[in-house]
């Protein structure tokens, strides 16, 4: 099966009239916006129920059926809240950090290929530009904790600047065996290399080497248990984020259950075959079977599953040391990811594909 | 402009490098860490602790100064709120120190089931303990589990002794109320469900790699260092010494139940952990001895409206409550009420260990170790 | 008294031989001077024979009516699994006590607490502050002539 690749830039550069090019850039950034929003309150949502779960309890439950209305009413309740800033808090810093915060995820869901049709942009050199990109991310961070003026904001801020940075490293490094395998830095193109099966089970164990590597590395990126010495809750209160209150919180919390969304998003696109069916190989047959789902439902379930993986570990360990994080980053991940790197190109060299 | 060749003579010729500066934070009184209105001034140098120096008094009620207007029955109310986590062993250190003034002999009954009350304290004490170790390393969900599971024996000491807190329950002269025609059915379920749990635990957390690098080699105590602080309990158990009173001086039925006193070797904040998680299931043996047969007798054998005229002599009673050696003082003179009471509380002196034993580590070392001396703060400020 | 006891009596009494048995006290307990108590003390922990090496608790207990207060040491030794209490007394008037916080560093603290609520002035200790009261707190509240304009008084008949 051939796939075609229309992304919504694409559809603008071939629009015929002005008008048409502004419906599509309207239609870009609204699809943007609305990933942002739709799944900053679904992963709140579930976040709430599944460590609810985990933890034998029933979580939301008043709000609606089953608490779905959970997430509205809080956000609501953030509006409403009072706006406090410190007294002697560098205040533009203090308020332009959250939307840098923001700001750093949404420019990266404009990358992520949903499926054939629904992606708002194909760079062609996207991989760089998500690594670029993640990492404008932890200035928000920073710059929340620094001008705060609290010295738990400032521990948590120099804290998530040291472990995001040195993990960034590792996630490019993981992202870079896959460029390998693919032989293209395109979004697109990496998904439609993993026609024949994805990149996590068609290349022998680097993939699967690599696919853990990005894992652990994009948990620590994200502030996620165990590596969410950031907030740290028990150590320094609430970490960067201590004095924000009402809306400026609800955006830190917004970009952190979106930039978990958009991590798994770029695990599935890189390993998981992005929106690509389940194939193997030359099996004709199961292929064709396997394509009777819609790609979309592919990622959606893929994104899912690994969602639920960040989950089930962020509520089952506990939290690192920060000399253990940087240990585990520069002692263990990176020397495994440079060797991973350097045995993927004996395997793209010798051509050793499994399928 | 610093010429580079200059920085670097700088660099050297500072001892240890080049010169970071320190800061002071506040740990405490509000921090979720600290397990209550504790207050730690930390002198710290990046992530490293180079100092701390706790202040206290923040939830001072002079417990002791009040004590000296009750009369032996009434003291036993103000105990509960001390350590409330071990109320009903609290109950029983001034019941042991009136009872040796007024030289009442109690049935075995009453023995029994004091034992017994006090063993359940100590595991859910032990079972908050371990929730709570959980929620400090960042594993939140351990807390619930930790809960869940003590929720169950505070429900069966809810309905023998109406509270679930601040028990209340041991008196001098007895209890204030015989056990529930439930009690021994309920306690044999928790047991059968408990056993199941505790193994659970183990796979969940203790199992753990993370945990084990957060706690191995973590606020080593050494044995003679936690003598000479004075620790007891699972404090000084996790540091290699075997004092536990219930051995040593064995007072309700300790003496005639079997059971065994886990001892760590390094004084970690692991050993101190296993040592914790060891009593659980020590207790819950020493429950299982007993449960079967309370003998039949008085639940009180001294009339309520008895004057507990204290002679003119001083008492000290012991206990081991779950963190530690509880040693109440009470001075009489010829009157109901006391001259003087004190409380040797073990929270006191377990908290002096983390003045010694945090500097050097990192941030997050302070809140395991913290974690694992498991204080109560209206224990140590009374 | 047991034996045993009688044994670790005479053992004290042959380092100072002013140091006598206290009857005012439920448990094994003796009396020293108060000049003698830091001599005294470190005799029981570094002795062979004794090496109470654990102070589990100090108090003081206010005598007013006597003119004197009495301090408190509980004393535990593991290699004769024994516990001892040692008391001294001293005048009301002029608190002073010896600390003995250079051969038990716990005595620190429990000794900052009996100043703090009693106002024993302790000599050589290294850092007497009040441990649980304000800084700026007026008079020692466990004292027996403690006044409070603020307390709450005891409806006597």
């Amino acid at each position: 099966m051939s796939w075609e690749i229309q992304t919504i830039a694409d559809r603008a550069a071939g629009a015929t009239s002005m008008a048409e090019v502004g419906a599509y850039l309207v239609l870009g950034v609204v699809l943007g916006l609305a990933i942002v929003s739709l799944m900053g309150l679904i992963l709140n949502y579930s976040e709430r129920k599944i460590c609810a779960h985990i933890q034998c309890r029933l979580g939301p439950m008043r709000v609606g059926f089953h608490g779905l209305l959970q997430p509205i009413a809080d956000g609501v309740k953030l509006l409403f809240k009072e706006d406090i800033s410190p007294r002697n808090a560098d205040r533009l810093v203090y308020i332009m950090a959250p939307f840098i915060s923001l700001l750093a995820t949404f420019l990266i869901v404009v990358t992520v290929p949903f499926s054939p049709l629904v992606q708002i942009a194909d760079l062609n050199i996207g991989v760089v530009y998500v690594a670029a990109v993640s990492g404008f991310g932890v200035l928000g961070v920073l710059l929340a904790g620094w001008s705060s003026n609290n010295k738990w904001s400032m521990m948590g801020a120099m804290r998530a600047g040291a472990q995001m940075v040195s993990y960034e490293l590792s996630a490019v490094l993981a992202l870079l065996t896959v460029v390998l395998l693919s032989q293209s830095l395109k979004l697109s193109e990496v998904v439609l290399s993993q026609e024949q099966g994805w990149w996590i089970f068609r290349a022998p164990v680097v993939g699967l080497v690599a696919c853990v590597i990005f894992f652990v590395a994009s948990c620590a990126e994200i502030n996620r248990t165990p590596f969410d010495l950031a907030e740290g809750e028990s150590e320094l209160t609430a970490g960067f984020h201590t004095e924000y209150s009402g809306l400026r919180f609800a955006l830190f919390f917004l970009a952190e259950f979106v930039n978990m969304f958009l991590v798994s998003a770029m695990l599935v696109t890189f390993f998981l075959g992005g929106w690509m069916p389940f194939h193997l190989g030359g099996l004709t047959g199961f292929n064709e079977v396997m394509d009777l789902l819609p790609p979309g439902i592919w990622f959606l379930g893929k994104v899912t599953v690994v969602v639920l993986l960040f989950m089930w570990v962020r509520w089952t360990f506990p939290r690192l040391r920060i000399d253990q994080v940087m240990n585990l980053e520069w002692k263990i991940l990176l020397p495994i990811g440079f060797a991973n790197l350097f045995l993927t190109s004996i395997v793209v060299l010798l051509d050793l594909y499994l399928f | 402009m610093i010429e580079v060749g200059s920085l670097k003579a700088r660099m050297e010729s500072t001892p240890g490098g080049l010169k970071t500066e320190e800061y002071f934070v506040n740990m405490g009184p509000q921090h979720p860490s600290t397990h209550g209105v504790l207050r730690l001034v930390l002198k710290m140098d990046g992530e490293t602790v180079r100092e701390v120096i706790p202040v206290l008094g923040y939830i001072h009620r002079s417990i002791e100064k009040i004590a000296e207007h009750l009369n032996g029955r009434q003291i036993v109310h103000l105990t509960d709120r001390m350590d409330y986590l071990s109320s009903a062993m609290n109950n029983w250190a001034v019941s042991l120190a009136v009872e040796e003034a007024l030289q009442i002999e109690l049935n075995p009954r009453i023995e029994t089931i004091r034992t017994i009350v006090a063993e359940l304290e100590r595991i859910q004490s032990h079972l908050l303990w371990w929730g709570v170790l959980g929620i400090d390393l960042g594993a939140v969900t351990t807390f619930f589990y930790g809960f869940r599971d003590r929720e169950m024996i505070t429900d069966i000491l809810e309905e023998t002794t109406g509270a679930r807190l601040t028990l209340n329950y041991i008196q001098p002269g007895g209890l204030m109320f015989d056990i529930h025609p439930h009690f021994v059915k309920r306690v044999k379920e928790v047991l059968a469900h408990l056993k199941i749990k505790i193994c659970e635990y183990e796979t969940l957390l203790s199992e753990n790699v993370i945990l084990q690098n957060r706690l191995r080699n973590v606020g080593i105590l050494t044995s003679e260092k936690a003598i000479s602080m004075g620790s007891t309990g699972p404090v000084l158990r996790g540091s290699g010494v075997a004092l536990d009173l219930r051995k040593q001086k064995p007072y309700g039925v300790y003496g005639s139940v079997e059971f065994d006193v886990p001892v760590g070797s390094v004084g970690d904040s692991w050993d101190r952990y296993w040592v914790r998680v060891e009593e659980i299931r020590q207790s819950m043996r020493i429950i299982e001895q007993l449960i079967d047969n309370i003998p039949e007798g008085k639940f009180m054998v001294m009339k309520p409206a008895k004057k507990l005229t204290l002679p003119k002599k001083s008492y000290f009673g012991q206990v081991e409550t779950a963190r530690g050696i509880l040693g109440v003082y009470i001075q009489g003179c010829e009157k109901e009420e006391p001259h003087r009471v004190h409380f040797r509380s073990p929270n006191f002196n377990n908290l002096w260990v983390i003045t010694q034993i945090a500097p050097g580590g990192k941030m997050a070392d302070l809140v395991a170790t913290l974690s694992t001396l498991d204080l109560v703060i209206p224990d140590i400020d009374r | 008294m047991s034996e045993r006891e009688a044994t670790i009596f005479s053992l004290i009494q042959s380092c100072c031989s002013e140091v006598i048995l206290n009857e005012g006290s439920g448990s094994f307990s003796i009396q020293v001077p108060s000049e003698k108590l830091v001599f005294v003390m470190e005799h029981l922990k570094k002795s062979e024979s004794l090496a109470f090496v654990m102070l589990l608790d100090h108090l003081a207990v206010d005598w007013k009516e006597m003119g004197e207060f009495e301090l408190v040491y509980q004393l535990y030794s593991f290699k004769l699994d024994q516990r001892i209490e040692v008391t001294t007394k001293i005048p009301r008037a002029i608190p002073n006590a010896h600390s003995v916080s250079r051969i038990w560093p716990i005595a620190e603290w429990q000794e900052r607490e009996v100043y703090d609520l009693f106002g024993i002035y302790y000599i050589n200790h290294p850092d007497l502050r009040r441990l649980f009261l304000e800084d700026d707190w007026k008079g020692f509240p466990l004292r027996k002539d403690y006044e409070d304009p603020f307390m709450l008084e005891l409806v006597k008949e």
